[in-house]
């Protein structure tokens, strides 16, 4: 009969403890899980992307429903277990008792709320697990909301700055007199409280917090010196502290946390314990490394077969997008100690190594951390670095004379230099299993080594190790070339455009290259409008290499016919121009007449030869072209805003008509479609637009990058603006950044998803110098783009388009 | 009925460069394509995928693209390329100087048969 193996916590140690255990396909156990969170295994390190907005909850699953069955695990989460009795052999919980032969203690570790008035108010959250996440999230959901996060730890940083990069103001809150003073030695703690205050992170140190206020729910946060902070979302993340009481309560030794020896065993021969709750040797584990060695060695004990835990070195890495940090080792200063340290500010990089008898003690990385694996490799080996004292701050690249580029460092890393910190895998683990397992993808080598798997910040060593190990035949970053008719992609195209200064099609295809003699129905277009938006001024716009819609100005539908939509500027319309509207109707005959989504009216049905008199006649009465049929910019939505609406707080119709004013006409690499809202309840549904106002009392919010189509995507919070000009002067530059970087046919949240929220926000909101040059560009552009392609051709352009060539009758043929 | 009944439909001038114009026969459209190295084909202005107007289209190489879902059509034989089945019906054509000529023979089949 099989025995009963009973694990308290579902959480990163016990999932991995699990796979270890069915790893060699024997099941010597019947397995019932217990999970306090009503969800299985999943990368609590992945948390903060999830925060941050980078990553889904599904993408961090580490164990899904089908692995479960698969090997036969009870699960039973969203269960606690409230008690054991040793004696009998089984433990409590809702369900009643649930009997075991060997039991393991995977309960984690509670985060430490520190003992202030009003800790307990709704609206304080730790930052443990998803549903805290999830109560962030619809925290910072709240337009104008704001943050207080006490702990400038590695925790409280990145929930810090996810949380600012979903729009919340947000205050960091640290007792000690620098940030991450654990990690951190002060001068590279300085340099990251730099960074984050340029992201608009208030950072205040030696903060002591004496209450937290509110009536109902937390509102502000009050400091000992009397500093008070507003806060709509105050988030604890000062440390943690190993859960241990159903240990405690039954009896086991239990000191900071359960106390094991190095087959991780407990007091009690039949009770093991694993993961953040435990004690091993006086020391408690935060980091993952030592979590995953301590389920491997007790996957082993059940399997009574022989293993040691041994306390390890760990590195530290900071997971905030754009902040490259790294610390290993012991960097207190010391009197028998000597520091190397390389600092350019300038730069934003700072390096600083301890060395003890000419070994490296400690390292901390800032700025550049691509020497990180190489100098913790020398700590952990203890090296005699004597011979290279000179140049070894300048990393492994300056070892031995030249300078190596960053693949020949990788290449020079011994097999056993560790490559992935969380799950201890080394470097000729990784290249054995390429070769001998014929692993191509990253994916591949994620699934058969757990490499990059956990935190991800090593995924670029593991791509280059690929490369070495597999040549040209891994290739990750691949160009999608723009069509057949070349091997370049479209950045590749847009970039030799401006540096080779090429203006026409035929330029463009004779110095690149192209295949074909005159590229096809996908690289013409592409082209045509890359120079447009290049060379305004002097590109001479091919009508030929675009799409019919945009040649005559109108969208063709499934039978032939076209449909005609007039600008109504931010959806406002009057008696004259319905009336014109009617006529129209009427004199030609059009079958259909629609309101569409972005509140303009369609005439669908027109026969091409009718276009320029259909046209001559809507201009009578004002109209100009609505572009409903462009790669440019559609339609501005709006509500009645503050004219109007008792809700409303500002003029949404009069800012969506004055944007639509200042902006029609521009092509863009796809359709652009915005909406003003007068207040958050959004009436205008800006945010699902490609671009989104959404006004408040203190201002304008503006949003971008949504989608409402194939694929339905919230709008990401750009930021808050005080005045209507400034509003118009961040979009004006989003969409010129947007014009002059996508590639064709690329919607803005694609782009914007490639390119990143973060450094849009910086070029465009930050970076005022910067946001005053594309919006520059824009005005300049718009000189030669902002002419009505309608009254043009009511008057006689391009007539060829609409008239036949000639029209013959049956009797004349014969 | 005789062997041919060419017909002058225009002047290569009236055709923009890798553009094209139609010719109308009462409920039949012929298109007229000019492709970049100026040679004129004619073809049913009609897509075999959902009968498209293939004049309105891209014009490269000696093929065209339909406007209405992407098929490539050759313009020296009417067939699509690629993976897609089908093909257009073309009609001869002939240049005396400027002048462009179509031979309507099959057109005039095609009416009395529609």
């Amino acid at each position: 009969m099989r025995k009963k193996l009973v694990v308290v916590g579902a959480g990163m140690a016990s999932g991995r403890m699990l796979e270890h255990l069915f790893e060699d396909g024997t099941d010597a156990f019947d397995v019932t899980l217990f999970g306090a969170e009503p969800r299985g295994n999943y990368n609590r390190i992945m948390l903060s992307p999830v925060l941050a907005g980078e990553k889904c909850y599904e993408d961090i699953i580490t164990h899904d429903a089908e692995w479960y069955a698969a090997h036969d695990v009870a699960c039973r989460f969203g269960e606690t277990v409230t008690r054991i009795d040793r004696k009998a052999k089984v433990v409590f919980s809702r369900a009643g008792e649930t009997p075991y032969d060997k039991l393991v203690l995977a309960t984690g570790s509670a985060p430490f709320i520190i003992p202030v008035a009003g800790r307990d108010l709704p609206g304080v959250r730790a930052f443990r697990d998803l549903d805290d996440v999830e109560a962030m999230i619809a925290a910072a959901e709240k337009p104008g909301a704001r943050a207080v996060v006490i702990g400038g730890g590695l925790l409280g940083l990145e929930a810090a700055a996810a949380l600012r990069s979903r729009g919340m103001e947000v205050v960091v809150l640290h007792l000690m007199g620098h940030l991450m003073e654990r990690q951190l030695d002060p001068a590279a703690g300085y340099l990251l409280q730099k960074e984050l205050e340029g992201r608009g992170i208030k950072v205040h140190c030696k903060a002591q917090t004496k209450a937290i206020l509110g009536d109902g729910r937390a509102e502000a946060v009050l400091l000992e010196d009397g500093t008070v902070y507003p806060a709509d979302l105050v988030v604890m993340a000062v440390g943690i502290r190993p859960e241990t009481r159903i240990a405690v309560d039954a009896g086991l030794y239990v000191e900071r946390g359960i106390v094991v020896d190095d087959q991780m065993v407990t007091s009690d021969p039949d009770i093991l314990a694993i993961g953040e709750c435990v004690e091993h040797e006086r020391i408690c584990y935060g980091l993952v490394a030592p979590l995953y060695d301590m389920a491997k060695v007790a996957a082993a004990t059940l399997r009574e077969k022989a293993a040691t835990f041994r306390p390890v070195e760990t590195a530290t890495q900071l997971k905030v997008t754009g902040v490259n940090l790294y610390s290993a080792g012991d960097f207190a200063d010391g009197d028998d100690r000597e520091e190397i340290v390389l600092r350019d500010a300038a730069a934003g990089i700072y390096k600083r190594l301890v060395l003890k008898d000419n070994r490296i003690l400690g390292a901390v990385l800032y700025g550049d951390t691509a020497d990180g694996a190489w100098f913790f490799d020398l700590l952990k080996k203890g090296a005699d670095i004597s011979d290279q004292r000179d140049t070894l701050i300048f990393g492994q690249a300056y070892q031995g004379g030249g300078r190596l580029d960053s693949t020949a460092a990788v290449a020079a890393l011994p097999d056993e230099a560790e490559i992935c910190g969380c799950n201890g895998v080394c470097k000729g683990k990784i290249t054995g299993a390429i070769t001998e397992k014929g692993l191509t993808t990253l994916e591949a080598v994620r699934a058969h080594t757990k490499a990059s798997a956990s935190c991800g910040t090593c995924t670029g060593l593991v791509e280059q190790l690929m490369k070495l190990t597999l040549g040209d035949a891994y290739n990750p970053a691949a160009i999608t070339p723009v069509c057949g008719c070349t091997d370049l992609g479209h950045d590749e195209v847009r970039r030799l455009i401006r540096a080779k200064r090429l203006k026409t099609i035929p330029a463009v295809m004779q110095e690149l290259e192209w295949k074909t003699s005159c590229g096809c129905a996908k690289c013409r277009p592409a082209l045509n409008y890359y120079l447009v938006c290049e060379w305004p001024d002097e590109y001479a716009d091919d009508y030929q290499s675009r799409f019919v819609n945009e040649r005559v100005h109108a969208n063709i539908q499934k039978d032939g016919t076209y449909s005609v939509v007039p600008r109504m500027w931010g959806g406002v319309t009057s008696a004259k121009e319905l009336r014109a509207i009617a006529d129209v109707v009427e004199k030609f005959d059009i079958p259909m007449v629609k309101v569409t989504g972005g509140q303009r009216i369609d005439m669908l049905g027109v026969k091409k030869e009718d276009l320029p008199a259909v046209w001559a006649e809507l201009g009578k009465a004002g109209f100009v072209s609505g572009h409903a049929y462009a790669k440019g910019l559609r339609t501005v939505k709006t509500c009645v805003g503050s004219e109007w609406c008792r809700f409303g707080t500002q003029d949404s119709t009069g800012l969506g008509i004055r944007i639509e004013k200042f902006m029609w006409g521009s092509w863009t690499p796809a359709k652009v479609k915005m909406a003003v809202s007068g207040c958050p309840r959004n009436c205008a549904e800006a945010t699902c637009k490609d671009v989104g106002v959404i006004c408040v009392d203190s201002g304008y919010e503006i949003h971008f990058a949504g989608a409402a189509g194939l694929d339905i995507k919230g709008t990401e919070k750009l930021g808050l603006v005080r005045t209507e000009d400034e509003a118009l002067e961040v979009i004006v530059a989003l969409v010129q950044m947007y014009r002059e970087q996508a590639r064709y046919l690329e919607r803005i949240y694609k782009w914007a998803k490639r390119i990143g929220y973060d450094e849009i926000r910086r070029q465009v909101l930050e970076d005022k110098a910067r946001r005053k040059e594309y919006y520059d560009r824009f005005v300049f552009s718009q000189k030669f783009a902002q002419v009505d392609p309608w009254s043009e051709r009511a008057t006689g352009k391009d007539r060829h388009e609409f008239e036949p060539m000639a029209e013959l009758s049956l009797e004349a043929a014969e | 009925m005789s062997d041919h009944h060419w017909q002058a439909v225009g002047r290569l001038d009236d055709i923009p460069l890798r553009g094209a114009r139609c010719v109308k026969m009462g409920e039949i459209t012929i298109a007229v394509f000019r492709t970049a190295d100026n040679r004129v084909f004619a073809l049913e202005d009609r897509c075999p995928h959902r009968n498209g107007p293939l004049s309105q289209g891209i014009v490269h190489d000696a093929c065209v693209t339909c406007p209405l879902h992407n098929w490539v059509i050759s313009l020296e034989t009417g067939l699509a390329q690629g993976a897609d089945e089908g093909a257009v019906r073309t009609f001869p054509l002939k240049r005396d100087g400027e002048r462009i000529l179509i031979d309507l023979t099959r057109a005039m089949v095609m009416a009395v048969e529609e």
